[in-house]
């Protein structure tokens, strides 16, 4: 009995986490659709980390802090300049970051098929991402790869207990009905919500080591992958203007304007 | 008096801004029979130091209860023009007590060569001329740039029509290095404007081999360049505090702690700043540098320079993306007369660039005497103009911005060293105010300074020598033929006029006399019950707008839990002095909204200081009447995002 819980707990304790960020436009920019309306402007737009992905960052490094795993993994699916996001990883106190080149545009389902990837290769004990990214709002990634995986998964959590001796995670899902606990089998996807924790700033000296921690560049054809996307955004306009609202002089009025213009009666 | 603090709490997911208040409950005010003015004066000189027989918990005042960019070294609040003070100004004290909580000062320190503190025109020009100078002389420098932007370039506002007599002289391949310089000048004109009418003059500028540029856009790409020569660049930290060695002599600078919640205490993520110690200091934090004016003050700069002290304007800019068939790519205008009045001075300026994209602003000199002038709501009545506003129809606005500006030119520069370094850039104050340029000279001095400094730890000349380099520089030559148009004002709007058309046209800058500033910025300000409330229009929604749809378009955020970085020396002021003198100006003047005076249930106004919406603009630091308000700097990465501006 000794034997095996001292075994099982070497095991967890040279668990790798993986975690899955995201750059995206900074979370305080004011968002300005493009006049052929085929996206977002995103040239000269300040960019960071989404910030599920930093609350998930920060609840990897602090489950490595408390000894229950042994490194960091920070991996990144986008154009070159994702590399200035995964150096905030790396700053925050990231291992080792992993970037996997690729300039177009990449839906959910892309990502999940190289994060499948980078995890056969890599073979974390626990992926967790932030539950969607800022930019798209797809909350999707997650699901997909723990679908791809065949891996447990526990969405939208708020609180993370690791059971290193049973190989279990406890995690306390935001629902909408209020909480629910879920246990789940390791390895697992986690995907968090906001107030799983508070990110860490990344400190000075912590920059100054993260420029010289290694970021391996991939491609998605060194992982065998084609990206193949079946979404194709048509149109992306802004949300119509709020016409202002009108004063009604009686009950008459009200029910004829419901009957004849917004035709809900 | 009590404190209250309260909070808007949202979701740290929401992108709407977030005003966090700190509302302060004053007593009645005293009766005008109360003699006010004298026991006004009694409590500012008193509160060097003020003491805290608090019955107020939570005041800000209160020493060691923050994080260390306040109060930590007790010869900042000796500073505050209090003139019994002087049992702080004791050299032990100064120097040793830093730690006024009795917290133990644990700070990581890291060494430097030169640490430069602001990643603007002039930081970065003195940084990539320092590496320079290493590989010419096949030496190294370590050399750390800290910058409170979250990025290089996100606190630069700028017109911007760039002389680029220093960047030729600094990188001269910038054009196939692909500096973003790409519109020449191609139209100069000049208006003077009447409320319906445009009326041309004849263009005292000469903008032949200028550019108009976005000077955010061109500090990003020297931002590139200093980090290819090997220079450390990390935007996100605010440098909060100035450190001493026994001798009073400058070895370096300290970020601020992150992570400080809003009462003081430590949050989850605390983490506490960092010593960044530097055989010499450049100080290139724009105008109105906290730090900067800290160090002037200490070591009484301006009285060993030229003399004179600094006089400012406030500049606030908006880029709009217009139609095609209106763009001109390269064009100039500048306006002046309306909407200001004949004792105001200021003006706008328009500037096309590329990609459909035009600046648009309004400067306001900020020795304005009417306490009801608001000059945000100038420049939006500004755009209503018959001559300027086809322009803009049809048009969106990308940004806003607004920055405070030096207008004190060759008489207010101070003497830019002292032990342990230097000041450059707007800081210590270049800015050609006729040109209405200031980059090209905070570039150039930027770079004698590097010039100066690698001579000093190379060979071990004194650092003094820079101002010499100043001097001989065509800097000076510029700036002292330029001396005479801003000060004419003085006079007068038509005397102004005609005093600076007699400079420009016959003088040309050799008249024999040197005219003198006004008084200071803040002492401009008459008081209330000369002047009756301004009744500005209301904003359109089309070419004008409120505050906070521009404040929006400025990407300003501060993480709402932290302490208001914008200070009260005495927090009775503002009731006692502010509001019943001169009719709460800083409600008017500042161009974020930061303050507001809120009714409370008894009707009695309270100053509500939303620091969360803060430009950094330092417009508050200067025209506060009785210097009441401190700009200092908060948690690093805060503030304006501007890209383009």
């Amino acid at each position: 009995m000794r034997t095996t819980t001292s075994a099982a707990s070497r095991e967890t304790a040279s668990m790798r986490i993986m975690v899955a960020i995201k750059r995206v436009i900074d979370y305080a920019v004011k968002i300005r659709v493009k006049p052929d309306k085929s996206g977002v402007e995103t040239s000269n737009v300040k960019m960071s980390m989404n910030p599920f992905c930093e609350i998930a960052l920060e609840e990897a490094l602090r489950i490595k802090e408390s000894g229950r795993a042994s490194e960091v993994v920070a991996v990144s699916v986008g154009p070159a300049q994702c590399v200035d996001t995964l150096r905030t990883g790396l700053a925050m106190g990231a291992d080792r970051a992993i970037h996997v080149e690729f300039p177009g545009t990449l839906y959910p389902l892309s990502i999940a098929k190289i994060l499948k990837a980078l995890v056969d290769a890599e073979k974390p004990g626990l992926l967790l991402l932030g539950k969607q990214a800022i930019d798209d709002d797809c909350n999707q990634t997650g699901q997909m790869i723990a679908g791809l995986l065949k891996w447990p998964q526990g969405t939208f959590a708020s609180k993370v207990v690791l059971d290193e001796e049973n190989k279990v995670a406890t995690v306390d899902r935001e629902v909408d009905g209020g909480l629910e606990t879920l246990c789940l089998d390791l390895p697992a996807v986690i995907t968090t919500d906001l107030r799983l924790n508070q990110p860490r700033y990344a400190s000075l000296p912590n920059i100054m080591k993260a420029k010289s921690k290694v970021i391996k560049k991939l491609t998605p054809q060194d992982l065998n992958i084609e990206i193949r996307s079946d979404l194709e955004v048509v149109q992306v306009t802004d949300p119509p203007k709020r016409k202002a609202g009108v004063i009604l002089s009686s009950v008459d009025e009200l029910i004829d304007k419901l009957k004849n213009e917004a035709r809900v009666l | 008096m009590r404190g209250l603090i309260s909070s808007s709490s949202k979701s740290k997911s929401s992108k709407s801004l977030l005003s966090y208040s700190i509302a302060i409950q004053f007593p009645p005010l005293h009766s005008p029979s109360d003699s006010s003015q004298s026991s006004v004066k009694n409590l500012y000189s008193s509160s060097c130091f003020r003491n805290s027989t608090s019955t107020e918990p939570l005041s800000r005042n209160r020493n060691g209860f923050f994080s260390s960019g306040y109060s930590r070294n007790p010869a900042k609040i000796a500073d505050f023009g209090g003139n019994g003070c002087g049992f702080w100004r004791a050299q032990g004290l100064v120097a040793g007590a830093r730690s006024f909580s009795g917290e133990p000062v644990s700070r990581e320190s890291l060494n430097y060569d030169v640490v430069i503190v602001g990643a603007g025109p002039a930081g970065l020009s003195a940084a990539i001329r320092l590496k320079q100078l290493c590989r010419e002389k096949d030496v190294d420098l370590s050399v750390c740039v800290v910058e409170k932007g979250a990025e290089v370039g996100a606190h630069i506002l700028s017109g911007n029509v760039f002389e680029p007599r220093a960047l030729n002289e600094l990188l001269p391949n910038w054009k196939q290095e692909e500096a973003p310089i790409h519109v020449p000048v191609s139209s100069d004109k000049f208006w003077l404007l009447s409320k319906t009418r445009a009326f041309p003059c004849p263009s005292p500028f000469n903008n032949r081999g200028n550019y108009v540029i976005s000077l955010s856009q061109l500090v990003r790409w020297l931002g590139l360049k200093a980090e290819e020569l090997g220079v450390e660049i990390y935007p996100g930290f605010a440098a909060s505090e100035i450190l001493y060695d026994t001798t009073d002599k400058v070895i370096g600078i300290a970020t601020n702690d992150m992570g400080v919640a809003k009462d003081g205490s430590k949050k989850d993520n605390f983490q506490p700043g960092v010593e960044l110690k530097g055989r010499v200091t450049l100080f290139a934090e724009g105008c109105r540098g906290s730090l900067s004016e800290e160090v002037i003050r200490k070591f009484n700069l301006r009285e060993q320079g030229q003399g004179q002290h600094q006089t400012y304007a406030l500049g606030i800019k908006e880029v709009w993306e217009v139609s095609a068939d209106k763009h001109q790519a390269g064009s100039v205008l500048h306006t002046l007369g309306w909407p200001l009045d004949s004792r105001t001075y200021g003006g706008s300026f328009l500037y096309h660039m590329k990609d459909r994209q035009v600046a648009v602003g309004f400067v306001v000199a900020l020795n304005y005497h009417n306490p009801f002038l608001n000059p945000y709501e100038e420049f939006q009545r500004f755009k209503h103009h018959p001559a300027i506003s086809p322009l803009l129809e049809g048009g969106t606005v990308l940004e806003y911005g607004a920055r405070t500006l030096n207008e004190g030119g060759y008489q207010s520069i101070p003497y830019p060293v002292f032990p342990g370094g230097a000041i450059i850039g707007c800081s210590a104050g270049f800015l050609n105010v006729p040109k209405i340029k200031g980059s090209h000279t905070a570039m150039k001095s930027g770079m004698l300074a590097a010039e100066s400094v690698f001579r000093t730890l190379h060979e071990g000349s004194p650092l003094e020598a820079f101002w010499d380099s100043l001097k001989s520089s065509w800097i000076w030559k510029e700036l002292h033929s330029a001396r005479n148009y801003r000060p004419a004002f003085e006079y007068g709007f038509f005397p102004g006029l005609a005093l600076s058309a007699l400079e420009h046209y016959i003088l040309k800058g050799r008249s024999p006399w040197t005219l003198k500033h006004g008084r200071p910025d803040h002492e401009a300000t008459a008081e209330a019950q000369l002047f009756r409330p301004i009744d500005y229009p209301k904003p359109d929604g089309v070419i004008s707008f409120d505050v906070p749809t521009s404040l929006y378009r400025s990407n300003t955020n501060h993480d709402h839990d932290q302490p208001a970085h914008l200070r009260l020396r005495d927090p009775k002021i503002p009731e006692l002095v502010n509001v019943p003198v001169y009719a709460g100006p800083e409600s008017r003047y500042c161009p974020a909204r930061v303050y507001e005076y809120v009714a409370d249930e008894s009707g009695h106004l309270k100053l509500q200081i939303n620091a969360q919406n803060c430009l950094h603009c330092k417009a508050c630091d200067i025209k506060d009447p009785k210097q009441n308000i401190k700009w200092t700097v908060p948690e690093g990465g805060g503030g304006p995002a501007y890209t383009i501006m």
